[in-house]
């Protein structure tokens, strides 16, 4: 019995459900490669133009042609999901790839992390970057494509620097601080006020005006839309719209070891339970899984890089095997991918897998490290911190409408590439139109100022 | 831009709107677009660099990297830190592996797309075009002058000519005319006969020669002569622009003077002093011997450090004035590496005068490979200014130089 793979999608949404899976109803749709590739390049199915997504798309062409990264799905989590397949896909392949993706509708409608950032952004982040999209058609026709295009290069630029902590719609600061202390109700004042009564009533009046920002604020998306001088209602549309996408983008960044292992995790072992599923179609399958999860390209002795893949599907195998599958499904809707690792890549798990840490110095010679569990998950998580950015934030506006943003090379252990900060403050300074200062450090660690204009 | 299209109601053979339109590919061409704004907005610079002259080839050769949306991040830090997987141990030293990214990853963000380097290929004329546009020069306009270059053209038709000569069709409609005639021979006969005839006509000049003096004496650095050569390419690309034919002639002096070929000129370099006239005295002799100045159009250029020798001022000046004045333009480029002399030289003073006798002339100091355009602009724009017919005394282009 064959056919084609819709006809097994139900029995394997079916299946799924009878192993305990929960997810929102999926749409699955194949589509041709080039439109995977655009996917995969915007990383939504429709989204706002810029010339940087053209970048991508060159780079990602090139690796095609070469050979590398073939991809089978992109899913979108929502209620519905909407999957998309590569029309490329043979059978044994999508059977695999519908799994996969209950695995992730499962993740994502389950997981702590994604269900704070959906309750947030909507359940519908594909319909809503689309109306992105037509928005920011919409002020190309009014405004011309160069000052829409300005106004993206700032605003994707900086589209990491969000606060997922704070809530997508935030209310200003309040205008005014609070009152130092509460007056102190004691018998003294009391007397005074029965004295001179107007005296006693004017000291509330003089209310101070909190200062902007009142604190440190890293979320720049948010702060610049709502406190540049001279920003017109479209551009801080246009901001929004970025930092919903970032909202909506967080997760995905923020679990990929989990996500992938999870639908990986899942894909095989729905793909061992299927017994509907051809044989000959089955010993595909299992051949397109141990393609994706293999931690090491085939001639290569060592990878320089970790396959998320590869890696969240044995620790979510260890894990399912020494404490459950409900331990394990308790984990998969608590963690994000720093606590996944931290709590569950364990020692024997790690030199299993053969994972180490190396330095590599700019000359090109890399040197593997002597082995120590903490500094090797620091070593995986390393580029996931705040998004995977440096942490700057806005500290003030000074009287003369100068922002200063404020680098925490503290916490991220140096300064700041200065060459690309400048082009960045330069994006920046376009939308603000007031100077810009940024403070940093140097090579040497003594702070160093960066201004534009 | 609309998607809720595509979804659910799926009509067999209705095309998807993502089959018709790529938006990968619509902003890959404004990243291109954007490349070439860049180039645009630094053709100066980009003409400057004497590399990108490829000999001989109508294009130029302009590497440029991929842009780079910019993103805050930290400096490269000397010794990076990485997790990796697979057979080593500590202290083990890797080789380089080409450093793959995992599969499937989905955009979030920009991260690291590596380094890559386009060659984007120009057409000179398309850069010319530019710069013209650009700088706003005045186009050069071609000299016809006092031409007796000529031409046969075709005009009218005889009843008599040679057979190859004969036009058929209108010797056809000679015969219908007739035979509509009573009494006419149906056949063709001598009278129908039609041939065409031709006429000299004069031809506007459209030929140009243009004269490429160098001084290769001692002091001429390797420096200096690309330069000069710099230079003399884009005179050559202003000039190719106006006319249909451009010959050059290369001469090289130093106390003696030679012609030479293109690819040989630019290597020649020579010891001893400079006397300038041997080089005007060179050029004098071969536009006598090749070209008549009446029929093209003559330009000189001239590249020196300017140190002629004192005695042969008089000479120089006289062979200089001869020149002039059947050259649609003299011009002379101070190429000098050290301080900038400002054509206070010998042969800056020769020129100097040259210009204030209201000769189509003018002189600039070339001291680096961003002075190139500046040079170009400066002569292109004086000579453009030269009145047409006669060598009247206009006021002498205002020396511009950096």
């Amino acid at each position: 019995m064959s056919g084609s793979w819709q006809d097994y999608t139900r029995r394997i949404e079916e299946l799924a459900a009878a192993q305990g899976l929960k997810f929102h109803p999926v749409d699955f749709e194949a589509v041709p490669d080039s439109f995977m590739m655009e996917i995969a390049v915007y990383g939504l199915p429709v989204r706002m133009p810029h010339w940087s997504f053209g970048v991508r798309y060159i780079y990602q062409l090139i690796q095609r042609h070469m050979g590398h990264s073939r991809l089978f799905e992109v899913v979108f989590p929502g209620n519905p999901g909407h999957a998309y397949l590569a029309e490329s896909n043979g059978l044994a392949e999508n059977i695999l790839v519908t799994a996969h993706v209950l695995g992730h509708a499962d993740f994502s409608r389950n997981n702590l992390l994604f269900r704070r950032c959906q309750e947030q952004v909507s359940e519908r982040i594909v319909e809503h970057a689309a109306n992105h999209a037509r928005q920011i058609s919409a002020a190309i026709e009014t405004h011309g494509a160069q000052r829409v295009e300005q106004v993206l290069d700032a605003a994707l630029a900086l589209e990491q620097h969000i606060d997922v902590d704070v809530p997508l719609r935030r209310p200003r600061y309040p205008e005014y601080a609070e009152d130092p202390k509460a007056l102190v109700d004691d018998t003294f004042r009391k007397r005074f006020a029965a004295l001179e009564p107007a005296a006693a009533s004017a000291a509330p009046e003089a209310r101070r005006r909190a200062p902007v920002p009142p604190h440190s604020e890293k979320d720049l998306l948010w702060f610049l839309a709502h406190y540049s001088p001279d920003m017109e209602s479209w551009e801080r549309d246009i901001f929004l719209a970025v930092r919903e996408e970032s909202f909506y983008f967080y997760p995905v960044f923020a679990t990929q070891i989990m996500n992938e292992g999870w639908a990986s995790y899942w894909h095989a072992r729905l793909l061992r339970e299927a017994d509907f599923v051809p044989q000959q179609a089955y010993v595909d399958a299992i051949k397109c899984h141990s393609d994706v999860v293999r931690p090491i390209a085939a001639e290569q002795q060592v990878a320089l890089s970790i396959n998320p893949y590869h890696l969240g599907f044995v620790m979510w195998e260890k894990i399912v095997e020494q404490d459950g599958l409900a331990a394990a499904r308790a984990i998969m809707e608590q963690d994000d991918d720093f606590a996944f690792v931290r709590n569950h890549l364990t020692r024997e798990l790690a030199e299993e897998l053969g994972m180490f840490r190396y330095s590599a110095r700019s000359d090109g010679q890399i040197k593997v490290l002597e082995q120590d569990l903490n500094a090797l998950h620091e070593a995986v998580l390393a580029p996931k911190y705040n998004f995977g950015a440096p942490i700057v934030s806005a500290v003030k506006v000074r009287n003369d409408g100068t922002l200063e943003l404020a680098h925490d090379s503290a916490v991220d252990g140096r300064g700041l590439d200065l060459e690309r900060s400048r082009k960045v403050l330069d994006y920046v300074q376009r939308v603000w139109r007031r100077p810009i200062v940024l403070t940093t450090v140097n090579q040497a660690g003594s702070t160093l100022e960066l201004t534009a204009p | 831009m609309d998607e809720a299209g595509g979804k659910r109601g799926e009509k067999p053979g209705a095309a998807k709107w993502y089959e018709l339109f790529s938006r990968g590919a619509r902003d890959w061409l404004r990243h291109d677009e954007k490349i070439r704004e860049a180039v645009r907005a630094n053709l100066p610079d980009i003409i400057a660099g004497g590399e990108v002259i490829n000999d001989g080839a109508r294009t130029v050769r302009v590497p440029v990297r991929m842009l780079e949306h910019y993103h805050f991040r930290l400096r490269r830090p000397e010794e990076q830190q990485g997790a990796g997987q697979g057979k080593a141990k500590p202290g083990d030293v890797l080789a380089d592996p080409s450093r793959d990214q995992g599969p499937g990853e989905k955009g979030a963000g920009g991260r690291d797309e590596g380094e890559m380097q386009l060659l984007l290929e120009f057409k000179v004329d398309d850069i010319v075009d530019w710069l013209w546009e650009e700088m706003q020069l005045p186009n050069l306009k071609a000299r016809t002058g006092p031409s007796d270059d000529s031409d046969w053209i075709r005009e009218g038709w005889d009843r008599r000519g040679a057979r190859s000569r004969l036009d058929r069709r209108r010797s056809f409609k000679e015969l219908v005319k007739r035979r509509g005639a009573p009494g006419a021979t149906p056949t063709f006969t001598d009278e129908d006969l039609r041939f065409r005839q031709l006429a000299r006509r004069k031809q506007p000049a459209v030929h140009a020669v243009v004269f490429f003096m160098l001084d290769v004496s001692g002091s001429m650095s390797d420096r200096d002569r690309k330069l000069a050569k710099t230079f003399f390419f884009w005179v050559v690309q202003g000039l190719r622009r106006e006319y249909r034919s451009l010959e050059t002639v290369f001469v090289a002096h130093t106390t003696e003077a030679w012609e030479f070929s293109e690819p040989d000129f630019f290597q020649v370099s020579g010891t001893g002093g400079t006397v300038a006239s041997t080089g005007l005295l060179k050029v004098r002799e071969i536009m006598d011997a090749r070209y008549n100045p009446g029929r093209a159009n003559i330009y000189l250029f001239y590249a020196s450090d300017g140190d002629n020798s004192v005695s042969d001022a008089a000479e120089a000046r006289g062979a200089l004035a001869g020149i002039a004045a059947d050259t649609c333009f003299t011009g002379y480029v101070e190429v000098s590496s050290g301080l900038s002399r400002q054509l206070a030289t010998e042969t800056g003073k020769l020129f100097a005068e040259l210009q204030s006798s209201g000769c189509a002339a003018g002189s600039y100091a070339l001291n680096d490979f961003d002075d190139v355009w500046g040079a170009v602009r400066h002569f292109f724009t004086a000579e453009a200014q030269v009145p047409d017919a006669a060598p009247a005394p206009a006021a002498p282009p205002a020396q511009d130089s950096p």
